[in-house]
């Protein structure tokens, strides 16, 4: 995690301020459910920041505390140096977003729904007719600029409203489980669209995902976030590292007797659950060398392995860790589902 | 690709070469903050709040099943009602001479133009209800105004236009004007079908025409912003529907719209004179038909102006607070 974000501040200059710093962000909803609580976090110049988490967890309540359209029960918060309370629309100004919904007008075509938001920025028309033209040509919709969005795949829908949310060339921008309900070659797309903006615009993202291999794979750096408050931050290898290395799992014969402390005495091995007569899970440092040892000191014993299996951690597991749950048992409000389902319905059709 | 942002933003800076080594996206910000310090920001907000406008116009004119769609009910109770309901016949249709008496049919006829100047304050029925009509389509044009922004609410578009630095303000106004303008337009059309239909035009003036036509931008004006602050919280379209089929029918029947208020009970008559659309229609019948009105047209004016600007003033410090949750 270290050796990450050094190489990402040695390409800035210096120590710049946070382009978004949080501090006990928290809001309430009715004036009881907490959906974000006393949050604090910074994501630095140039990097992709995730939060993950299940639905409901806080992160759309977040990011549009952030991006000025909810208003904080407390805390304070800056973003590209702007107060989110005070200069509000220095705020908006400065940042681009992409929601989670699909908001484009389905009445008019992907060309005027992009001038449409040029003209919301107070963009000259002369200026917002090139942009429009290069943020098609980066999304790849060039050829159905014309249509009405209303004929647009998911996919395509989803690439216009990242364009959108580019028309102001922001310097921070904003996406909003920016995949939710794409097939997987689209979701591949929009992935390559995100690294690109980051790699030759320099552009910091703020991201909100439930995929974990998202998460994984695109982010600098991710916030685990659940019921409303941060667990864990940090890049997701050193989040996978922090688990405390691999997983053997592993079956013998012999029934009845316990051989957890046997295992204890290789010098790799942390930690030795017996999770049922037969199986143990093993946490081990550099598993591939661990699991060698562990056979033979089990043999040598007079034991018999009979299955043995080597897994690195994942992100799926960090989470485990830090929530208690697995982020696939989601639950979530009636409201959030039903604009989520939506979402995914317009992704699919 | 870097080149090509480069290039957009060496237009916009007039040619200036700073850059080395900071990022493009950066430089752009800078230039755009550049240019609302130059004190650009009144003209971006109109900007923005034309954008808006033209959005919802778009949507309209670009789909004329709409306008026609939207017409036909004025038409209908143009075509059915003021035509059905012939006042005047009840006099010369034969049906008032009493037997044994013959009364002359030139006293009748007399009769029957006194009567119904006494009452409508003009001859037939027709024109006095057409002028009703202008209003009323505008009343029912104003009453949707706020159904758009619970759809956008619901499908998010909402949500995109308040994180952009548009003025809160904008985001009501435009929708205001757009029905403004889609409802005077919808007006016109009423009132050339009137017309055509045989409606009495001796009276009219130009000076007639445009004076009406202000009095109905400003009762739209005002119907407008107050159905749109109606709708500024909610999110559910079924509510929204229920308000405005509750409020109609009231608005429409406590009015002069259909029938004289002098012959209405005391109570529905002070409901009269609170309505706004009773002054729209008052001004109409005055200014198109001569008619004998209900107040003088200053008083009818500046009542209309009064609930033009308070309405539109509300919904816009409404939409300050109550747009951001």
């Amino acid at each position: 995690m270290k050796v990450a974000n050094n190489d990402k501040s040695s390409t800035k200059q210096g120590n710049t301020p946070p382009i978004i710093e949080v501090r006990n962000l928290s809001k309430s909803f009715n004036h009881s459910v907490k959906a974000v609580d006393d949050v604090s976090f910074d994501v630095k110049e140039g990097e992709i920041y995730g939060f993950l988490g299940p639905n409901g967890a806080g992160k759309s309540t977040t990011i549009n505390m952030l991006i000025t359209i909810l208003k904080p029960t407390s805390g304070s918060a800056t973003v590209c140096g702007y107060d989110i309370f005070k200069e509000p629309n220095e705020v908006r100004r400065n940042v681009g977003v992409v929601p989670q919904e699909y908001t484009a007008d389905e009445d008019m075509t992907g060309y005027d729904n992009i001038i449409l938001c040029a003209d919301l920025y107070g963009i000259p028309r002369r200026v917002s007719k090139e942009r429009a033209l290069e943020l098609l040509r980066l999304v790849e919709l060039e050829s159905t600029a014309n249509r009405k969005v209303g004929t647009y795949s998911g996919g395509m829908r989803r690439r216009l409203e990242l364009a959108c949310g580019l028309i102001n060339h922001p310097r921070l921008l904003f996406l909003d489980e920016p995949t939710l309900g794409l097939d997987v070659q689209t979701r591949a797309a929009v992935w390559s669209y995100i690294r690109k903006l980051k790699e030759e615009y320099r552009m910091t993202l703020f991201m909100t995902t439930h995929y974990l291999e998202e998460a994984d794979g695109l982010c600098d750096r991710i916030a685990i976030i659940d019921h409303g408050k941060i667990v864990k931050v940090g890049s997701p290898n050193a989040l996978k590292e922090g688990l405390g290395g691999d997983i053997i799992e592993l079956g013998i014969k012999e029934e009845n007797s316990d051989i957890a402390k046997l295992i204890s005495q290789v010098k790799l091995v942390k930690e030795v659950k017996r999770v049922d007569s037969l199986n143990y899970r093993i946490k081990s440092e550099h598993g591939e060398e661990a699991a060698p040892e562990i056979i033979e000191i089990i043999r040598d014993n007079g034991f018999h392995v009979n299955r043995i299996s080597l897994m690195e951690p994942t992100l799926d597991q960090v989470y485990l860790e830090y929530t208690g749950r697995s982020i696939r048992e989601e639950e979530t409000s009636k409201e959030q589902f039903r604009a989520q389902r939506r979402t995914m319905r317009m992704a699919r059709s | 690709m870097m080149l090509k942002f480069n290039k957009i933003k060496l237009v916009e800076t007039g040619g200036n070469t700073q850059s080395e080594n900071s990022s493009p996206a950066q430089e752009d910000i800078q230039v755009k903050q550049g240019n609302s310090a130059n004190g650009n920001v009144s003209r971006s907000q109109l900007h923005g709040l034309w954008a808006l406008t033209n959005r919802e116009l778009k949507k309209w004119y670009k789909v004329p099943m709409l306008l026609f769609l939207s017409l036909i009910q004025p038409v209908l109770w143009l075509g059915l009602f003021g035509k059905a309901l012939n006042f005047g016949g009840l006099f010369t249709g034969g049906g008032f001479n009493i037997p044994g008496l013959n009364i002359p049919k030139a006293v009748l006829d007399q009769l029957a133009n006194t009567f119904m100047q006494n009452t409508f304050g003009t001859t037939d029925y027709f024109s006095f209800l057409s002028v009703g009509m202008l209003t009323f389509v505008i009343l029912f044009t104003a009453m949707f105004s706020g159904m758009s922004i619970v759809w956008d609410r619901r499908f998010g578009f909402l949500n995109k236009v308040l994180s952009t630095p548009v003025a809160r303000g904008s985001i009501v106004m435009g929708k205001v004007f757009s029905s403004v303008i889609r409802s005077l337009v919808q007006a016109v059309i009423v009132l050339i079908i009137a017309v055509l239909l045989g409606m009495n035009i001796s009276d009219f003036s130009v000076i007639g025409i445009l004076g009406t036509f202000v009095a109905l931008f400003l009762m739209t004006f005002g119907f407008s912003s107050l159905f749109l602050m109606l709708a500024l919280r909610s999110g559910d379209y079924q509510t929204q529907m229920a308000i405005v089929n509750l409020i109609n029918l009231p608005l429409l029947f406590g009015s002069n719209v259909l029938f004289p208020a002098k012959f209405m009970p005391d109570w529905l008559q002070y409901f009269v004179q609170i309505n706004p659309i009773s002054y729209g229609t008052d001004v109409g019948r005055q200014l198109l038909l001569s008619a004998a009105g209900m107040n003088t047209l200053a008083f009818d004016f500046a009542y209309l102006i009064g609930f033009a600007a308070i309405f539109s003033v509300i919904g816009i410090v409404l939409s300050w607070r109550f747009l951001t949750k």
